[in-house]
């Protein structure tokens, strides 16, 4: 039998990116922070748009480190989530009206979070990105890391554990 | 020492990205520090529980450690976080304002070890908990 004529570019496109606008947009913390997803096949990366409302150190001046550990957690969470939902929207058996109506679709709970801080964050946009260490059933551990001009000298990088979502008891 | 109370205050409430989340300092000397923030839409993490986003919980935490921090007798200026990790009890009451209260327990020439709590109006249960290292600058 002849395989299947793989689908066409747009229509690829259109479920991942919208699957993912899904994913990112309900969130209003994100929104208040300007934080927003690069997408290149499954690869993620974090962009914190830079807005002065973001500045810890107003004589420097250099980004909060509150908003970077936030910038760091929301990438972890983000790209834990979409790693865990992408077969399922490859598939068919969810889409992105699913993830913004479906209540069973839940983001992984942090249950720590560590940052290093490594230098300070400039006054300009930030990129970060997750990487899955290990992904559970239950239990999930990530690393982040953040950089701004240059990706090998990076400003912070972080380690943490997540509780992932449990799916619905099943029935009898 | 009520001077030393105002300018600490105006120092945190200067801050840009305080003044956005609505931090208020409500305690500071002696290497202690409690800082709250008001409940607010804006920064909920998931709109289907309402409950503020765990990075907003990591922001108060982290600037009340750093106002911990200058508080010290012995931390002559400024202060930066080296490290800093949050742990998480349980979702902030949705409504509820966040007290956070930090103490630098150990100083030395160059690093200040503080913990810190996050409480919301339940103060049995602990929303999170940090522990950090910061530097301590020269004035």
């Amino acid at each position: 039998m002849p395989r299947a004529r793989p689908e066409p570019v747009q229509v690829v496109k259109q479920r991942r990116d919208a699957a993912l606008r899904a994913l990112v947009e309900g969130v209003p913390y994100m929104r208040f922070l300007n934080i927003s997803f690069d997408r290149r096949g499954d690869e993620l990366t974090g962009v914190l748009n830079f807005d002065e409302k973001l500045i810890g150190n107003p004589f420097l001046p250099a980004i909060h480190g509150g908003v970077t550990a936030a910038f760091l957690e929301v990438t972890a969470v983000i790209t834990l989530s979409w790693e865990n939902l992408f077969s399922r929207i490859e598939s068919g058996e969810i889409d992105a009206e699913d993830i913004a109506t479906n209540r069973s679709i839940r983001f992984p709970k942090t249950i720590d979070f560590t940052v290093d801080y490594l230098r300070s964050g400039l006054p300009r946009d930030a990129y970060a990105r997750a990487f899955v260490s290990r992904s559970g059933r239950r239990y999930a551990s990530v690393r982040v890391e953040a950089w701004q001009d240059n990706h090998a000298r990076p400003f912070a990088q972080s380690t943490g554990h997540f509780l992932m979502p449990q799916p619905a008891a099943a029935k009898d | 020492m009520a001077d030393k109370t105002t300018l600490a205050r105006q120092f945190i409430e200067a801050i840009p990205h305080a003044r956005a989340l609505g931090l208020a300092l409500t305690k500071i000397g002696e290497g202690e520090a409690e800082i709250t923030l008001p409940y607010n839409a804006d920064l909920v993490g998931d709109p289907r529980t309402g409950v503020i986003h765990g990075g907003a919980v990591s922001t108060i935490l982290d600037t009340c450690c750093g106002a911990a921090v200058m508080s010290h007798p012995s931390a002559p200026g400024g202060t930066a976080t080296i490290d800093l990790r949050i742990d998480y009890m349980r979702a902030a009451t949705p409504g509820q304002t966040i007290t956070a209260r930090a103490n630098c327990y150990h100083i030395t020439r160059n690093v200040a070890f503080v913990r810190a709590t996050a409480m919301d109006e339940d103060k049995d249960k602990p929303v999170a908990t940090a522990t950090g290292s910061f530097t301590v600058e020269a004035k």
